[in-house]
């Protein structure tokens, strides 16, 4: 299986056994249960949905408990797909962190923090004016085009607005530590999102992941 | 902090470490790689600070080193500390004493606890 359902529990720092400090965050990673498995024959790729995070039943719509109860799990609020290298899995199955080994490279998906509407030095690194000198322009993102030619604003310009609150993968997080027992994952770096948030674990493709 | 986070830190917090306050005089003995031979660094000086919990505490310590003040940080938990002593314990009213930065001699000196002894 190539990937999972976690739960962000923050930041901490631990020592390597060369002594020297790195910042890691720490994952929870209940079970997950593979709620349906999609082939290439029937669905027109293959993926395995997985689903995640314990819900009461009747909070759950018709169609969710239908889908949940056709693969036999318990009533789960998440569903999300992983890609499938192969193997033998069948929806019923539950995927644990044992899927996951300290030194493999992993990538995780989330929904990172909302900034609100920011203006072009936060949301796109502008330089910004002289804060002094008599100039009077601070963090105003100057000329925003040429003259008659071509008489409009480029598509995609660099604008103030919304920021954050956007589904963000980071690549290549290297895992420290997994602990099967308390269902941990340790990974090297910072992942998207606040505490509590819910992530997406997948092996890393150039490491012989499939997501 | 969450009880699953600390499970992580636990298995690197020291237990065995004295319990130093600011004040006390310490000896820090601090492995140090060279080439491939690993030598004990022993550094004396006042605790001036301590700061941060779980593994990332740290704790300043400040010596005079050829009438030049020298400061360094090591953090408590770091595997690279192989042992520490409390050459004298100090009696102090702060648990920050950056205001030694500023005396030097006489000024500088720390009167020491006494602990009642039964």
């Amino acid at each position: 299986m190539s990937g999972l359902m976690a739960r962000k529990l923050g930041m901490t720092r631990v020592f390597n056994e060369d002594g020297r400090v790195i910042p890691v965050t720490v994952l929870e990673a209940a079970p997950n249960h593979v709620v349906q498995v999609k082939t290439i024959e029937h669905d027109g790729y293959a993926a395995v949905q997985v689903g995640f995070v314990p819900q009461k039943e009747s909070r759950l719509n018709k169609p969710r408990k239908g889908h949940l109860a056709k693969a036999g799990v318990p009533p789960v609020s998440r569903l999300a797909e992983v890609g499938k290298p192969g193997g033998d899995v069948k929806p019923g199955d539950t995927i644990t962190v044992s899927i996951f080994s300290p030194g493999e490279k992993v990538d995780v998906t989330g929904l990172c923090k909302g900034k609100g509407f920011q203006g072009v030095v936060k949301r796109h690194g502008f330089s910004g004016g002289d804060e002094t000198h008599g100039c009077k322009s601070h963090r105003v993102p100057g000329s925003i085009g040429q003259n008659a030619t071509p008489g409009r604003v480029w598509k995609n310009k660099k604008m103030p607005g919304q920021t954050g609150n956007t589904r963000v993968t980071v690549k290549n997080l290297e895992i420290v530590e997994v602990d099967g027992e308390k269902n941990l994952v340790v990974l090297k770096g910072a992942v998207p999102g606040s505490r509590n948030g819910y992530l997406l674990i997948r092996k890393h493709r150039k490491s012989g992941g499939n997501n | 902090m969450d009880q699953l986070m600390r499970s992580v830190e636990s298995s690197q917090i020291k237990t065995h470490l004295p319990d130093f306050r600011p004040g006390d005089t310490v000896k820090v003995n601090f492995q140090v790689k060279e080439g491939d031979k690993v030598r004990i660094q022993v550094f004396q000086g006042v605790v001036i600070s301590r700061r941060g919990s779980g593994t990332g505490e740290t704790f300043m310590v400040r010596k005079i080193s050829g009438g030049v003040g020298v400061e360094r940080v090591f953090p408590v938990h770091s595997p690279k500390i192989d042992s520490l002593e409390i050459v004298r314990a100090g009696k102090v009213r702060r648990a920050k004493l950056f205001y030694l930065r500023e005396k030097t001699g006489k000024a500088s000196r720390i009167k020491e606890k006494r602990s009642f002894q039964s």
